[in-house]
Parts: C-alpha cells; structure tokens; sequence
C-alpha cells in the first residue's frame, strides 16, 4: 500500500529545568492511503508528542530528530514557510478540547474561510459559498446562521463539527485527530466518531486517531500502534491486538477495559504500578516494573520492536515462543 | 450597547456625586481659609472677601448652591486669580493638558505594545532582556527626575545642535514644545504597557487556538496578529483606566517642570496656595475624566470580546 | 461504547497526589529557586546594605542630616579630612548623612504605608472572598468605585489639608494602595475556600474569625508577599512624588524624593546633589521589582 506519512527513528527531547526528557524514543511508523491509524496509549506515553513534532506545532523547548516524511517533504526539517504550504491544506489536524481550541474572539466562518484564502486561492465570497456547504457537510443543522456565531455559542459538539468542517476544508489527505472525543458528551462522542467515520468514507483520507480510548480505536481503526513511555511496544492489524495482544502492556489494558457482557460482580483488573516518570525511566524495558512476565533480561535489555506474525511487538517472550517454537 | 453606554453614565453620576461631596466638605470643614497664608489682610476687607465668596453662610446652603453653579457649569470664582472664574481657567487650562495626555497614551500605547510583543515573540533571548531593561528603567524612575534630565540632555547638552528642544513653555502649543513634555509623560506608561503585553501575549500564544491557528498552515504574523492580538490587548485596555488617572497625576509634575499652563499645574498651584475652588474643580473634571474613560475601556472590551458583548445582551 | 480503561483513573491519582507533594516542600522549594535566581539574591543583599546603612548609618557619621558646616556653606565636593564623604549640600548639609537620613524616611513611608494598605487590603479581600454573596459584591462594588477616583488628588488635597506631617504621610498613602491588595486577596480566598481543608474546618465548628485566622492566611501568604514587595517601590515613589510638590515631609528632614527635587534644582551647576539621592532611591526601587518578580518565580513556577 502506497504510505502518506512515513515516521522513521523520531525523538522528540525537551529541555527542562531538570535536564533533558525524551518523551518520544525512535518513533517508526507509517500511515497508508486511506487507511485508518489508531494511536493508543496512557498521557505522557509520546501519542501526542509524536504528531506535534510531524506537525511542527512542539512547544519551544522541543526538539525532534529523525525523520518525517508526508510525500516528498522532510516536515522536520522544512521550513516554516514550506511547511505552512501542507499544514490546513494536505496535512489537517484535529485537537482535543473544541471550547479552547478555536479563537474565541473570530467568528466560526472567518476561521473557516481563512483556510481556504490561504491554501486554494478562493476569495472571501467563494470562501463563504464553500465553507457553508462544508459545515452543511459535517451535519450541522442551520449552517449559515452557525457561520456568523462566535465559539461560544456553539456547544462542544458543534463545535468539534466545526474544527472537523475545518480540517476537511482543502481535501486533506492525512487528518491527524488527537483526542478528538476525549472532552465531550457520551452522545455527542459517538456522533463524532460516526462522522469522522463516514467522513473518511467520503473523503477517503487517512486518518491518525490518537487516544487513551480503546473503544474509539476499536471502532474505527485498521490498525493499531500502542505507545508506552515515548516508544511503540506493539504495533498490529485492529483484530490481532484486539483478539491476540502480544505485548503485556496490550494484554493489560485490554484486561482492565470493562466489559458490557461482564457480570456487575465482576472486579475491575488494574495494572499495578505507576505510570512511568520520563524523566526516571527504568533501566531496561520501561514496563518491566509493572510487568507480570518479567524477566531478568528485561531489567538490563531494551526489547527492540521486531516483526511477529501479522504486526511487530518489542518484548523478550517473543524470542521465548520463537526458541519454544523451534 | 449604547442602553448600555448610557445605563454606565448614570451609574457614574453617583459616583461623582460623592466625589464631589467629599472633596466639598473635606475642604471646607477644615481650619485655615485661603487667605491664611497671604500677607496679613486687614479685617474689614477679610470680611468683604469672606462675604464676596459667601464663606459666611451656612455650610449646607453653600454645599447646594455649589452643587446647583456645577449643573450650569459654573465652579464658581478662584480665590487665588481673582479675575478669573475656576471655569475659566479649566477652559483654558484643560485642552492643552488633555492634548498631551492624549498624544502620551497614544504613544504609549502603540510603542508599549510593539515592544511587549518583540520581548514575548523572543522570550527569554537578549531582546526580551532589553526591552524588560528599559521598561524596569520606565517604571523605576520618577518622572520629576526624567523631566529634569530631558532637559538637561536636549536644552542644554544639545542646544545649538539640530536636536535642540526648548527646555519649557508652551507658546501656544508649537510642535517643538509639546515633544519633550509628552516623551517625559509617556514613558513610564511605555514601560508599564510593555510589561502588561509582553505577559498577556505570552499567555496568548500559548492558548489551544493559537496552535490551531498554526496547524492550520497560516503564516506566523497572521498567528499572532489575527489570532493571538486581540486577546494581548485585553489587559492593556483594562490598563488604559488607571493609566488616565495616572496621566492625569503625571501631568501634574510635567507641566510643573516644563512650564506648561495645564490643569496639572493649576491643581499642584491651587493646591498649595489653597485655592480650594480651583482645587475641587480639577479634581471634579478629572474624576469625571477617569470615570469616563473606564466606561470608554469597558465598551473597547465589549468590541474585543464577544464574550462580554453577548452576555450584556442577555442580562 | 464507553469502554473507558484504567488509564484515566491513574490520570486521576496522579493528579491527586501531586499537590500533596508539592505542599510538603512548598517553601523550601520556593527558596531553592529564589536562591536560584541572581539578580533576587543580588536585589536582596543589596536592599539589606541599603537599610541596615539608612538605619545605622547616621549614627556612624561624623555629621547629622541637620547639621550646618559654618565653614561650608556652600556644595562642597568630597572632602575625607572634613567628614563630608559624599560632599555637601549648597547650605553646607552633609550629603552622605542627609542621603541616608532620607533612605530611613522614604524605607519607613514604604514599609509602614504598605502595611496599612495590607491590613485594609487583606480584611477586606479575605472577609469578601469568604463572606461570599451579598457582602462580597458591595465590598467589591466600593473597591470598584474608589478605583474610578483619582486618588493621588485625594492624598495631595489631604495633604494640603491637614498639613505636612509623617505619620498622615503614611496614613494617606496606606488608604489608597489597598484596592489591588483586596482584589487578589479576594480572588485567592474564593478558590480557597472550596478547597476541602476549609470545609472540614467549617464542619468542626470554626468560626468564620479563625478560619479566616488560620486557614486563609497563611495560604494566601505567598502572594501578599509578593504584593508587598512590588507595593514598596510604589509607595516609595508617591512620597517622592508629594516631596517633588512640596507637600512631604518638612525641612530640615528630608527623603529620597526632597533631595531629588532639591538636587534637580541645582542640576546643572551641581549635579551631585542630584545623583547620589537619585541612585539610592533608583537602586532600591530596583531591587524592590526585581525581588518581587524573583518571589513570583519561585512561589509561582508555572508562569515560567
């Protein structure tokens, strides 16, 4: 399959106070035509990081190396002028908290046709014709009173509506959504899944689905990529990590994902432990303090992240059923 | 709006009702009269004085008969400038004051946020030290001392150069005149609205929509003056109310140092020669001055944030 | 569809934890970064020479502020054989001991002022945040109100009024510069007094006085502190301002601000009575502003 956005060995560094952090150790990955990405793992575990540094969008004391490739374009290292030429417009991005995430002092529709100024070269009338028809698009009811509204006075729904109208202004091809659902309403969740849903159906972009919520990823993605302290443990087809965790940390968190078909009496399983600390990472595998398979090697040795069967996993049991195996 | 407007104004009179009150009686209850501290007058004519400004009558009847002289515009006469009524004097006085208290905001507020914003765009780089440097340097020298060193440096050092400035007078309000006093009254706001922006517009840049804004592939300066500008502004707009009363204080030594014939130096004159109806006019004027600006600021802030715009709406 | 995993919950314990944590070394922790911060360390020492010299100092001089060289009466340049260390006025007054004799009057204004404006400040502010309702909103309309007035014209006509006296100096100034002190101690008490600590304490039958007492206050230390020491500087140039007017305190004592207006008169036959008040007063509103934006840092990381 033909990839839209290649990620090869991408570390993203902070300066702090305190030294540096890696919150994301050599990242690879890529995201096919089409093709539905979910990204699954705890806050601070890299998820977001990894995309920002795509984006260029890193706080200033962030750094990334590595490499980014979006068709011919190194996005680490363009500049800000030839990156601005792909983000909005190729290269769209969605974010978490819709009521801080669109400027509360512009009306809807300016922050919509200003895309579209920008990126495909419309002026303001054409802009306003085609922004209306695309809030139309992302079914929201009224769209050319909505237009002329500030943020505001907008629900979340809407609003996220809006940011998703936004994002799908220019025809992008990769449409990174970073929590998309996280701070809204149960209902108003499964609303904008279903559209981000038939949107991709529609539009056919890829998308790269960032989130702490393994039912979103369930529901939408092909495959499915779980990151824990800045690294990629396990990486595989929706199914097979759903149906078949590899990686402990995956046969954690799907363990302690309540379940409807569970009985009331059921007990929740945890994962015990603390979620790693970037900045004190242990030695060795950063899971192994929480792992209930640990093993010595674990605590020296970084599993590297290696192909098995259908995805690719970074845990030592592998090399175990492999040498059980033979 | 403008029910709102108006609804602020009549909120205001109260408020320069007790003003005027306070004032009135403060002055009034106090030993000491405004012909204490001149040569010694003989008693007939201290009585004829007294009689001419209606001293001698009951307190509460001169209280009202001031109050009503206020609604026709009349403060009633001076008692230090005899030929002349306090309404005179403000008239010519409060012009040229409110001439370069308006050039010095307008020139504090455009270089005050030009150099917020350089300091906020350099966070933490050299550039953010200097302007943090001079705008510590703005703020921590009184602007008696600035004056005085203007002075120094552009009527003295410089005269016969091409920068030579006069060292005071107004002479009808001459270009030349008016720039030393108006730098000298300008600059510590400079320093204060450069601090008060560079904050606001670090905070602003690092809103969620900000990085919407850039995500969106919009080039740097339309980020930062479309997007995070306006939010900048905010606490430089709060800032423009006290700034007018400070003004209004700062005028007070500027016209004093540079000889300029304002309602500053009217007051710091009437003040110390206990002028008290040119005192309480001045003080009414400017009080009514401030309220008034701090209704300006709030409509300024309803047009920035929409927020505030609709809630008034549906309250 | 709400499969919502573990994960949150940990988000959540962390969150629970972390101001525990951070309140254990709240003031040890502020310290280290104070300490951390050069030009506050700087500021500070050079705020300890400035007082401890403006409050002995005088003592240790061979001149008081008062007292007339008759041999001198004229601006004399530095002279170590007569004692004039610094010079002397043009009525033959020893600079060096008039300077700090002024320092002590411009610190005292300063610092006294500044604690009327924190006591009327901080009850007003701590009885409207915890008070809430009725209360709060009148107080906060009158705060509101007074912040409408000029009220520099108001010192300088009661002043003007009552005369020039020290202890009215103070007085006037206090009774302006509360109105901010009350808005953010307002401010800090609301989200106080949500917090559980207080309400266990309103449970267990405390008075609104002794919570207020002890509860509140202490935990709004941090910003009165920093408030103080930006409030000094600012107080310190009003009286320098009332000086310039003629309106402080009477000669033959003096503060920074006389000696200032008094030099500047003389500017350009003799500028050293201008610039030695002039670089006491500058330095020690400098350092004011550094230490108070250094205890901001350090109380307040999150800003940086």
């Amino acid at each position: 399959m033909q990839s839209v956005l290649d990620i090869k060995n991408l570390t993203v560094r902070f300066a702090t106070a305190d030294g540096e952090v890696a919150a994301v150790s050599d990242v690879s990955l890529s995201v096919g035509k089409g093709e539905c990405l979910g990204i699954v793992g705890e806050s601070g575990s890299g998820k977001s990081q990894t995309f920002m540094a795509a984006m260029g969008l890193l706080a200033r004391n962030g750094r990334a190396t590595g490499e980014v490739m979006f068709g011919y374009m190194n996005l680490l290292t363009a500049k800000e002028q030839t990156l601005n030429t792909v983000r909005g417009n190729k290269l769209a991005m969605i974010f978490q908290d819709p009521m801080t995430s669109l400027t509360p002092h512009m009306k809807v529709g300016r922050q919509l046709t200003e895309v579209l100024v920008r990126h495909c070269g419309l002026n303001a009338a054409a802009a306003r014709t085609a922004a209306i028809e695309m809030l139309g698009r992302v079914r929201i009811p009224e769209a050319a009173r909505r237009f002329d509204m500030y943020p505001h006075e907008l629900s979340g729904g809407l609003r996220q509506r809006v940011m998703i109208a936004m994002a799908l202004l220019c025809g992008p091809e990769l449409i990174i959504a970073d929590e998309p659902t996280t701070a809204l309403d149960v209902t108003v969740q499964a609303q904008i899944l279903a559209l981000i849903r038939s949107t991709r159906e529609e539009f056919n972009t890829s998308i790269i689905l960032i989130t702490h919520d393994l039912g979103v990823v369930a529901g939408l993605a092909d495959r499915v990529a779980v990151m824990y302290a800045g690294r990629i443990v396990e990486i595989g087809d929706v199914d097979q990590i759903f149906n078949a965790p590899r990686h402990p940390y995956t046969k954690g968190l799907l363990a302690c994902t309540p379940r409807l078909d569970d009985p009331a009496t059921a007990t929740l399983a945890t994962i015990p432990g603390q979620p790693p600390n970037l900045q004190h990472l242990p030695r060795g595998c950063a899971y192994h303090p929480r792992c209930p398979y640990v093993m010595d090697r674990c605590r020296v040795e970084s599993p590297k992240l290696l192909p098995t069967g259908a995805g690719q996993n970074a845990c030592f049991l592998d090399d175990l059923d492999v040498r059980a195996a033979s | 709006m403008w029910s709102y407007f108006i609804r602020r104004i009549v909120i205001g009179i109260p408020t320069l009702w007790a003003i005027i009150t306070v004032c009135f009686f403060l002055m009034r209850l106090t030993p000491g009269g405004p012909f204490d501290s001149e040569a010694p007058v003989p008693p007939e004519i201290l009585t004829n004085l007294r009689a001419s400004y209606h001293l001698d009558d009951p307190l509460w009847q001169q209280y009202f008969s001031y109050l009503g002289n206020l609604l026709h515009g009349d403060f009633g006469p001076s008692f230090k400038y005899r030929d002349f009524t306090v309404t005179e004097l403000i008239a010519q006085g409060f012009p040229v004051s409110l001439q370069n208290g308006a050039a010095a905001l307008v020139l504090a507020v455009v270089i005050g946020v030009f150099l917020g914003i350089v300091a906020a765009l350099a966070q933490n780089t050299r550039r953010d030290y200097a302007v943090s440097a001079i705008a510590m340097t703005g703020i921590v020298i009184p602007n008696f001392i600035m004056g005085h060193l203007l002075i120094l440096i552009f009527g003295l050092w410089l005269k016969d150069s091409i920068f030579q400035l006069p060292a005071g007078g107004w002479e009808d309000g001459a270009f030349a005149n008016r720039i030393l006093p108006v730098v000298c009254l300008a600059l510590p706001y400079v320093a204060y609205i450069a601090r008060i922006a560079r904050g606001s517009m670090i905070e602003a840049l690092h809103a969620n929509y900000i990085r919407t804004a850039r995500a969106k592939g919009l080039p740097f300066r339309t980020v930062v003056l479309r997007h995070a500008l306006t939010s900048a502004m905010m606490p430089v707009v709060t800032f423009l109310g006290p700034a007018t009363a400070f003004i209004l204080t700062g005028s007070m030594v500027v016209e004093t140092i540079f000889q300029i014939p304002g309602i500053g130096r009217y007051f710091v004159q009437g003040a110390l020669n206990r002028d008290y109806t040119l005192v309480m006019g001045v003080t009414i004027l400017s009080a009514a001055l401030v309220i008034f600006m701090n209704i300006v600021v709030d409509m300024i802030y309803s047009v920035l944030d929409p927020h505030v715009r609709y809630d008034e709406a549906a309250s | 569809m709400t499969l919502t995993p573990i994960l949150a919950q940990t988000d959540a314990l962390e969150a629970a934890l972390a101001p525990t944590v951070a309140g254990r070394s709240l003031w040890q922790d502020a310290w280290r970064r104070l300490r951390a911060n050069r030009a506050a360390v700087a500021s500070l020492i050079i705020l300890c020479v400035i007082a401890f010299a403006s409050f002995i100092g005088p003592y240790l001089l061979p001149w008081t502020y008062d007292q007339i060289d008759w041999d001198h009466i004229e601006a004399l340049p530095p002279d170590f054989a007569l004692g004039h260390y610094l010079g002397t006025d043009s009525l033959g007054r020893d600079l060096l001991a008039r300077t700090l004799y002024g320092g002590r009057v411009s610190l005292s204004v300063g610092i006294l002022a500044t604690f009327v404006a924190l006591a009327i400040g901080v009850s007003v502010g701590a009885i409207a945040g915890f008070i809430g309702g009725k209360t709060d909103q009148l107080l906060m309309r009158f705060v509101d109100l007074l912040y409408a007035v000029p009220l520099t014209f108001f010192v300088i006509i009661l002043m003007v009024v009552f005369g020039r006296n020290f202890v009215l100096i103070f007085l006037a100034i206090g009774a302006v510069e509360w109105l901010t002190m009350a808005r953010i101690v307002r401010g800090q008490t609301l989200t106080l007094r949500r917090k559980e600590f207080i309400e266990a304490a309103r449970a267990s039958g405390g008075s609104t006085t002794a919570i207020i007492l002890r509860h509140i206050l202490p935990n709004v230390l941090g910003v009165v502190i920093v408030y103080v020491t930006l409030t000094i500087p600012q107080v310190i140039l009003l009286e320098s301002f009332l000086s310039f007017l003629g309106l402080g305190v009477q000669d033959p004592r003096t503060s920074w601000g006389m000696l200032i207006n008094d030099g500047a008169a003389e500017l350009e036959i003799n500028p050293r009575t201008l610039i030695v008040p002039a670089i006491f007063m500058t330095a020690t509103l400098f350092c004011f502003n550094f230490l108070g934006d250094g205890l901001r840092d350090a109380l307040d990381p999150k800003d940086r």
